[in-house]
């Protein structure tokens, strides 16, 4: 069994105070009660602050191109659907960058477990709106790249989600990582495509959506809640403002896209052998 | 013998239909044959034809002109009526066309009539009409009543006695009524009669690529539909199964190129394509390919541009594009097969090479190569090479240490396979350390550059092959093309050898820049009297190129950029006016 010295990586270059130290130290807490060892999984990930995030730990890496880590991951697992695929994002990175290529992991259904760092801003290139900013009018940031304040609506992640019928939609908080252990755990162990949304406060850009700005609205979404009602899923997606809901949204259990390919149904594409003994047959075919 | 048949007619109406069965008639007889199709962007309508020319020599271009057009539309008489040869004839059907021609090389064959008489339906009216094509021809119809078999096998014994009777009205109508047919497809074929295996292999370029790139050991094929590249990815996919390959179309090109690193990432072997214009969106994933030296194959189909262009037609103008394409600096590998031949054999070594260099390896074809379709004696399998390069299974389980980029004496690191060892396969679109690991260190950078780029390059060079020369030992004149211009300058020095020492160097693989040391082709260029590069571009990029890697001009640029192929007669005339 891994302990959590198996994922002591790089040292983080992460500002003091960074919601992504808590969200780390809560993924490698859940990986080790999961008994996933290092190179049994792999994280892909994007450009921002998020995508620093498998250098800060030990795993299998491919650190890609901003917005393209979903057709990266959804390859992996086609590869080799042995492996753990986990793709990590920013809000930019994924519903901005790369938002053609969430919507299509979602109809495909590819087993690739999907984090996002939500902070609603952009850290690296210092403190513009993301898709995920609330509009000004909404109570949103006026930022020097915006200087007439947000006006394009907030992207809301999770309804778009329940649209798609994604598999496993959840949202979770840096500030409450034992709630965030445990659906990041959900997920992993979820077999389908899932999208866990994490609010991270970004400490020196995001003046609105601070710890205190969260705490106070967060709430662990009820026990009684079921997430399997695409209908209620939706209402629950559609809270933001006095209240958040944090927790599964919605899930189901639609077959997974690696299952339905014949050719992989049964052994790994990366186990198969090159067989060019075919090769003579096919030749025929073009006489 | 050498004779050109042309069907014409709107699309939808099963020009290649009767095309591909003809050209596959042909090919089973034991004749040589080239095809090439002109079709606008459109599924219904316009105008579109087939080129058919088939010899009992070997033959590798179009001539403008027609012995047979048959011709499906009124306007397939407008424009091509003009092309006919001598003794060439037009067979159509005055009750389709609603137009009765009197010439005496009009011939009305009711194919419609017939295929309801005979077949029973009026679909199969290209069927009579394929028939009628051999009955002009004098060609018996055994050949073709067992491509009818082995088509409609899965649509049972009525459907295949239906075309059966079809194309038997159509040829014994032809045999009747063609008095002024006097075709004599004997040629150096007399007495023989040729069947498989004694026939030749007919394929396209676009399915010597996919073929290349199964044989290749190729496992995922990531692309968005794109013409004219869509056919490597149809090929590929027919082949699917029986092969085990992961076929995805992806949802744009970004995608497509970003999954094909992905799987290759994970250990397999992966390949993508596209056009111009798609190409374009994957260029930030040729970088990413670059710097986590992850191996790739990428098809880049031109056709002629800017932006959409004309989508269904040809160019060579992406030769600068897949150059110089792409921020920073990093090896590529760019490959330009002049024949379908030459695609399969290439698409081998572009995997090969990718690979053994973990860079990224292009073949840069066109929509006239892409769609023609060219017969062959054989493919050879045993010039298929196929080494593993990656690192996998208990040779990478027992190493003591593993870094994924780590400095080697020829820059090449090994290239595990995540998941097979305890060792961790990590690496980053940013400039990072051995193990894969982000930096910003000017010391690591520029060991990083060295490696990546100055040790692989010179390596990568040896493995290039010089341009082949073909006709004059010593010749006075010289022309020079690449890619798809192959065929038609090599039958252009065949006709101009009977009275000029003339040669051709085609080039087809173009980067790095063939070296000297094989083959001192700048010798052969400067000891002509007159060098010529044709290409099918509005500016001669190749030109432009030879000039940079090697400091040689040419004499003469002959350009063509209107989307349409040289014919034999067009390259003909424009090297005859320069050299007289």
């Amino acid at each position: 069994m891994p302990s959590l010295d198996d994922y002591k990586g790089q040292n983080p270059a992460w500002c003091p105070g960074c919601g992504n130290f808590s969200i780390l130290k809560t993924f490698k807490d859940a990986m080790v009660e999961l008994g996933i060892e290092p190179h049994q999984f792999t994280i892909v990930s994007g450009i921002g602050q998020a995508g620093k995030f498998p250098h800060y730990l030990k795993c299998n890496t491919f650190n890609g191109l901003h917005g393209r880590t979903l057709p990266v991951a959804t390859a992996i697992r086609l590869a080799n659907h042995e492996m753990f695929v986990i793709a990590v994002a920013g809000d930019g990175d994924c519903y901005g960058e790369g938002g053609n290529h969430l919507m299509h992991s979602m109809r495909r259904n590819i087993n690739v477990k999907l984090f996002v760092h939500d902070n609603q801003i952009y850290g690296l290139t210092k403190g513009q709106a993301s898709p995920t900013s609330m509009a000004t009018d909404k109570g949103g940031p006026v930022t020097k790249n915006q200087p007439f304040g947000v006006l394009s609506e907030q992207l809301n992640p999770m309804a778009l989600a329940v649209a798609l019928d994604c598999s496993f939609v959840a949202r979770g908080f840096a500030g409450d990582t034992e709630h965030l252990k445990e659906l990041i755990k959900r997920a992993i162990n979820h077999k389908g495509f899932t999208l866990v949304d994490i609010l991270q406060p970004c400490v020196t850009f995001n003046k609105i959506n601070t710890y205190e700005w969260y705490r106070q609205r967060v709430y662990r979404i009820e026990a009684e809640y079921n997430p399997e009602d695409r209908i209620e899923a939706f209402k629950k997606a559609l809270e933001w403002g006095d209240r958040i809901p944090i927790g599964i949204i919605y899930k189901n259990n639609r077959p997974i896209f690696e299952e339905r390919i014949p050719v992989i149904k049964d052994i790994p594409l990366v186990k198969q052998p090159f067989d060019a003994s075919k090769l003579e047959n096919t030749l025929k075919e073009f006489y | 013998m050498d004779y050109s048949i042309k069907i014409g007619g709107e699309a939808g109406q099963g020009i290649q239909t009767i095309g591909d069965t003809l050209a596959r008639v042909f090919s089973r007889a034991g004749y040589h044959i080239f095809t090439h199709q002109d079709y606008e962007s459109r599924i219904r309508g316009g105008h579109n034809f087939f080129h058919i020319r088939f010899s009992d020599k070997p033959i590798m271009a179009s001539r403008e002109k027609i012995d047979i057009l048959v011709a499906l539309d009124k306007e397939s008489i407008g424009q091509h009526e003009n092309e006919l040869s001598e003794y060439g004839q037009i067979i159509y059907d005055s009750a389709t066309l609603k137009q009765k021609h009197e010439k005496s090389y009009f011939l009305d064959v009711p194919f419609v009539n017939l295929a309801v008489e005979h077949g029973g339906n009026k679909i199969m009216a290209n069927t009579v009409a394929t028939g009628a094509v051999l009955g002009m021809l004098g060609m018996e119809l055994d050949i073709l009543l067992e491509i009818i078999k082995d088509t409609f096998k899965k649509k049972g014994e009525d459907i295949i006695k239906a075309n059966v009777n079809a194309a038997m009205a159509g040829h014994d109508y032809a045999v009747k009524e063609c008095i002024k047919c006097s075709f004599d497809i004997r040629g150096g074929l007399v007495g023989e009669t040729l069947s498989p295996p004694r026939g030749k292999m007919l394929i396209a370029g676009n399915d010597a690529i996919g073929l290349g790139a199964i044989a290749s050991g190729c496992k995922f094929y990531s692309a968005y539909p794109m013409t004219p590249s869509t056919g490597i990815m149809l090929y590929v996919a027919s082949k699917a199964k029986e092969y085990g390959i992961v076929i995805e179309q992806a949802e744009d090109e970004i995608a497509a190129i970003n999954m094909a690193l992905g799987a290759s990432f994970a250990g397999v072997r992966a390949m993508t394509g596209s056009s111009g214009g798609g190409f374009a969106l994957m260029v930030e994933g040729l970088s990413l390919a670059a710097m986590t030296e992850t191996p790739i194959v990428i098809a880049l189909a031109q056709r002629p541009g800017p932006a959409t262009g004309l989508p269904t037609r040809t160019e060579q103008a992406e030769l600068q594009f897949a150059l110089y394409t792409s921020h920073g600096e990093f090896p590529r590998v760019i490959f330009a097969p002049g024949t379908p031949e030459q695609a399969f054999y290439l698409t081998n070594k572009a995997f090969d090479i990718a690979e053994k260099y973990q860079i990224p390896v292009f073949i840069l074809t066109d929509q006239y190569l892409a769609d023609s379709q060219w017969t062959f004696d054989g493919f050879d399998l045993s010039r298929i090479k196929y080494t593993d390069y990656r690192l996998k299974g208990d040779s990478f389980k027992n190493l003591a240490e593993y870094k994924r980029h780590s400095f080697t004496d020829n820059g090449v690191s090994p290239l595990g396979v995540p998941g097979d060892a305890k060792h961790l396969v990590v690496t980053d679109s940013d400039e990072h350390d051995e193990e894969g690991h982000i930096v910003e260190d000017a010391e690591t950078r520029i060991k990083m550059v060295n490696k990546r780029l100055f040790k692989k390059l010179p390596l990568i060079r040896k493995e290039i092959e010089p341009p082949s020369i073909y006709g004059h030992s010593n010749p006075e004149i010289v022309i020079v093309g690449w890619g798809s211009t192959y065929g038609v300058m090599k039958e252009a020095v065949d006709e101009l050898s009977a009275n000029w020492d003339i040669a051709m160097l085609h080039f087809s693989e173009i980067y790095p820049f063939p070296p000297t040391n094989k083959f001192n082709y700048l010798n052969v260029l400067k000891s002509a009297k007159m060098t010529i590069c044709a290409e099918n571009n509005a500016t001669g990029q190749f030109a432009r190129l030879m000039r940079a890697e090697t400091g040689y001009t040419f004499n003469r640029l002959i350009n063509r950029f209107d989307g349409r192929p040289f014919t034999l007669e067009s390259l003909i005339g424009e090297i005859d006016a320069l050299i007289r």
